[in-house]
């Protein structure tokens, strides 16, 4: 693929403008068009997720009820961890990426502009290909970790769990391409003067993460093969009856799935460890310590996946190791904490929307975190797991870590995207609302896992004392549909008012603020240097006047065959082998195409 | 060296002022890469070789462990010219290695290889 | 002339860190191959079957497609076209006889009624030498491409950084195969003890 990255340049013009119509976006290799795809995509499957969570409260509302049956319930959860971890949350994070990281760096566009037009189809075909199971004899339903041997043909009869495998190759593919592109561009395009030691934190985390995807995802891949051939070729992976060990399913799974659940929230952090010294008027506190502690975060990620396995049974000194090393991570978490309160301590203070959703998450994550250390103790956690407890504590750091992350930061980059400034007021009232709403629906998950209410069941019976509780979370979750329809509201008016937020509104330090909102193609017209951490308020640049020579790369529609070939081919191992032969040889032909796209 | 089709950086034009084509790796001979490959076979048949004699095969896993050990780093450090390069490429390997080679041993823990 | 932040190509790091979370899919292969290895609980067993004698000879054949590789990466670096035809060619074909051997090796243990879903150790070792089979396919593709490109003319000095690129996978499926040599057939002769 590398070869593959032969480039086709044209010249840029200064101040030149973007082509309009669809084609100019399925062909885009720009890395703000590929981020607006990116996100709105994302805000589209966070709806779809949050359409799931809607009918599971509905049903769960009171004991004994009957909206859903238990498969279709089934199928609703499964659908709704996915679509959340990885249609919704990843690629709104990843519009982040992709916008914001080229401009806080000071570079033209990412290191291979086609490589990351690719990841946004295949990533989109992966999402598409897993949800249209729901059209073709029903959505995989044995949860997001899809546990063996329950996955095997006998258990799983139909081809949900093929989709399931074959949809999310592709969506980690796509993921390992784009953060691939992500460690070169961030390693390799920074501005002169810009060392590592000056990155912005959002662009530092983004890093983090790549780092995280393309370590974590190979594990998940290998195991999902093995389920496929389990399930296609009758090998014996995760077969009982054959030697194999249903367990194994489970180490590879949380290999990959506790560094997922870092990938999700440290772009919230970096965003955050952004947006709390704007705000504060207030250089980060510990800059060093912050970076540090994220990457240590990461790197002990990958050392504690067995502790979301405590109740297997993996003996006491497994139990004791991993144990321990989780408890390690609350350390560096922890810091970061003090790290944001003290960046706001004597600072003065703006409480505008994406500083509002920023205390939020410090706030929300630290009741998460408490939680988490709490099962982090293996003799604790055998009360706690698979009961609704767990439920509270993945939704405190998920959604009141990195959802309210990600309104920060889609308040707090708005204007720089679109010109125009999101409406203050509903911001406000979103906020509010959605803290209020998310409270009532997650804190008395915890009082209801306490009391035994196991999760994953379709109903409840009358008479356990669960009914006050489950009642109270379905509320909550009309609260949060409500602000999430004053958030819309607000999105769709403030994309009709006039552009007057120009370049910095928030008077903010880093690059991405020194060019024109929104950005020109080319981003910045003469490379800007840098001589510190926050250039905007210690360089006094703006930018440096003058103009300069660069090439802008062509629009290529060859991203979109490759992946398309490779959705026919995934397709094929449900249809049947011509297909796949097919979209094989679509995909080599499109990776030939690309290669000798001729240069301009 | 860098071609024009080799132009990566389409955000071509950056004008980072560090350090461009600093670090021109010098070189080994094809000498050199011919006795590596001597070397490489050799340790090859020393090896397979452990492999057949009764009396090592008590030190038969530590044995292989080094030879193959060294292979790897010759191919590593020379043939890919790691050796050689900035020690970001070097991070960029051993980093995402050592994790790999914990996890196995880890999996070799958790399934009684050491018990 | 490309100008990054460190003096790497673009290129040449991409493929560096594409090998760093290559490091991963083949730790999970050989892991899960360590954690099954001696539980198969029908024949045939991995000891009836692996043929050391004559995986030695295809280890060695991809042995030496390493050297024919860094040795095509000089001659193209010093814009000598007919060494790297030579090379190239020569890289590509070894390449091909690795595959080769191991397509006979498959059919042969197939023959010896190891199907792919018979016990643990067929799935293990087809998957894990099967992935790194196809690596190797997918580089014998890109070393006949690049050769094409030779033959064509259009393979001088200022693209050896595509050659180099090309290499660095070459060697690196090289190396999983070092450590695939050693872990599955050679320390099978440790697992009874």
């Amino acid at each position: 693929m590398a070869t593959a990255e032969a480039a086709a340049h044209s010249e840029g013009k200064a101040g030149g403008t973007y082509a309009g119509g669809l084609w100019s976006w399925i062909t885009t290799v720009d890395h703000k068009r590929i981020g607006i795809l990116y996100f709105l995509s994302g805000l589209f499957f966070f709806l779809v997720g949050g359409l799931e969570a809607m009918l599971i409260r509905l049903q769960l509302a009171v004991p004994e009820n009957t909206v859903l049956s238990a498969e279709v319930f089934n199928q609703l959860f499964t659908m709704h961890g996915l679509t959340m971890v990885l249609f919704a949350v990843m690629p709104m994070a990843a519009g982040a990426f992709n916008y914001i990281v080229p401009l806080q760096i000071g570079a033209r566009d990412v290191a291979f502009p086609r490589l990351n037009a690719f990841s946004y189809w295949l990533f989109l075909c992966g999402a598409l290909l897993l949800n249209s199971s729901f059209f073709f004899g029903g959505a995989p339903s044995a949860g997001w970790f899809a546990y063996a041997n329950l996955t095997s043909s006998q258990f799983s009869p139909g081809h949900g769990m093929d989709f399931y495998v074959l949809g999310l190759a592709l969506a980690g593919a796509a993921s390992i391409v784009a953060a691939l592109n992500f460690i070169v561009t961030i390693i390799n395009l920074r501005a002169p003067g810009l060392t590592f030691m000056r990155l912005p934190l959002f662009t530092w985390m983004t890093l983090v993460v790549s780092f995280l995807i393309i370590l974590a995802f190979p594990p998940f891949t290998i195991g999902t093969i093995f389920l496929l051939f389990d399930r296609m070729f009758g090998t014996l992976f995760f077969e009982p009856s054959g030697g194999g060990d249903p367990v194994l399913w489970q180490h590879l799974f949380w290999i990959f799935g506790h560094p997922e659940v870092y990938i999700l929230i440290l772009p919230a952090f970096g965003i955050v460890s952004d947006v709390i010294p704007t705000f504060s008027r207030k250089p980060l506190f510990g800059y060093p310590v912050v970076v540090y502690s994220g990457i240590l975060i990461a790197f002990l990620g990958f050392g504690v996946w067995a502790h979301h396995m405590f109740s297997v049974g993996l003996g006491p000194i497994a139990n004791s190791a991993f144990s321990g090393l989780t408890m390690l991570i609350a350390i560096p978490t922890g810091v970061k904490m003090f790290n944001w309160i003290a960046t706001m301590w004597g600072g003065s203070i703006r409480f505008r929307a994406p500083m509002l959703f920023s205390i939020g998450l410090v706030a929300m994550f630290t009741i998460g975190g408490l939680s988490g250390v709490m099962h982090a103790s293996a003799p604790a956690d055998l009360q706690q797991t698979d009961t609704y407890f767990v439920v509270a504590h993945l939704h405190y750091v998920l959604f009141g870590g990195t959802i309210f992350g990600l309104f920060a930061g889609i308040y707090y980059w708005f204007p720089k995207v679109t010109g125009r400034l999101l409406g203050e007021r509903l911001a406000t009232a979103h906020f509010w609302l959605l803290l209020i709403g998310m409270n009532l629906t997650f804190f008395p998950m915890h009082f209801a896992g306490l009391h035994g209410m196991p999760r994953r069941t379709f109903t409840y019976p009358a008479g356990l004392g669960f009914e006050g509780y489950n009642l109270a979370s379905t509320v909550g979750a009309g609260i949060t549909l409500l602000a999430m329809l004053l958030f819309l509201l607000n999105f769709v008016r403030s994309l009709r008012s006039e552009a007057t937020a120009g370049a910095n509104p928030w008077e903010a330090s880093t690059l991405e603020w020194a060019t024109s909102s929104p950005p020109p193609v080319h981003n910045f017209d003469v490379t800007p240097e840098v001589t510190s951490r926050d250039p905007l308020w210690y360089d006094g640049i703006a930018l440096p006047a003058g103009e300069e020579e660069f090439h802008m790369p062509n629009p290529s529609y060859w991203p979109l065959v490759v992946a398309g070939g490779i959705l026919m081919a995934a397709a094929g191992a449900l249809v049947g082998l011509p297909v796949a032969l097919l979209g094989a040889a679509v995909a080599l032909a499109g990776i030939y195409g690309w290669s000798f796209e001729p240069i301009h | 060296m860098a071609s024009e089709m080799a132009h990566g950086a389409e955000a071509g034009g950056l004008e980072t002022a560090m350090t461009h084509g600093s670090h021109e790796e010098p070189h080994a001979s094809s000498r050199t890469y011919i006795a590596i490959a001597l070397v490489l076979g050799v340790l090859t048949a020393l090896e397979v070789m452990v492999f057949y004699v009764e009396a090592l095969s008590p030190v038969l896993v530590p044995i292989l462990l080094v030879l193959s050990t060294a292979k790897f780093v010759l191919v590593v450090g020379f043939f890919m010219h790691l050796k050689y390069d900035t020690h970001i490429l070097r991070g960029l390997f051993f980093g995402p290695l050592a994790i790999a080679v914990a996890i196995i041993v880890a999996m070799m823990a958790l399934y009684g290889y050491f018990l | 002339m490309e100008r990054t932040s460190t003096g790497v190509p673009n290129e040449k790091m991409l493929m560096w860190a594409f090998i760093g979370s290559e490091c991963m899919l083949f730790g999970s292969l050989i892991a899960t191959y360590l954690a099954y290895r001696g539980r198969s609980i029908v024949g045939p067993y991995e000891e009836e079957l692996l043929n050391i004698p004559f995986i030695t000879v295809t280890t060695f054949v991809l042995l030496m497609s390493s050297l024919m590789m860094v040795l095509a990466l000089s001659a193209v670096q010093r814009g000598d076209p007919r060494g790297s035809k030579l090379f190239l060619l020569l890289t590509a074909l070894l390449g091909l006889v690795f595959l080769a051997g191991q397509v006979f090796e498959f059919n042969h243990f197939a023959h010896e009624g190891l199907g792919l879903g018979r016990n643990l150790f067929s799935g293990t070792f087809f998957l894990t030498t099967g992935f790194h089979g196809a690596h190797v396919t997918v580089g014998v593709i890109w070393l006949l491409t690049l050769w094409a490109m030779a033959m064509r003319g259009r393979l001088g000095p200022e693209k050896s950084l595509k050659v180099e690129v090309a290499g660095l996978y070459w060697h690196f499926v090289d190396v999983v195969w070092i450590v695939l040599f050693t872990v599955i057939y050679l320390m099978s002769g440790a697992s009874g003890a």
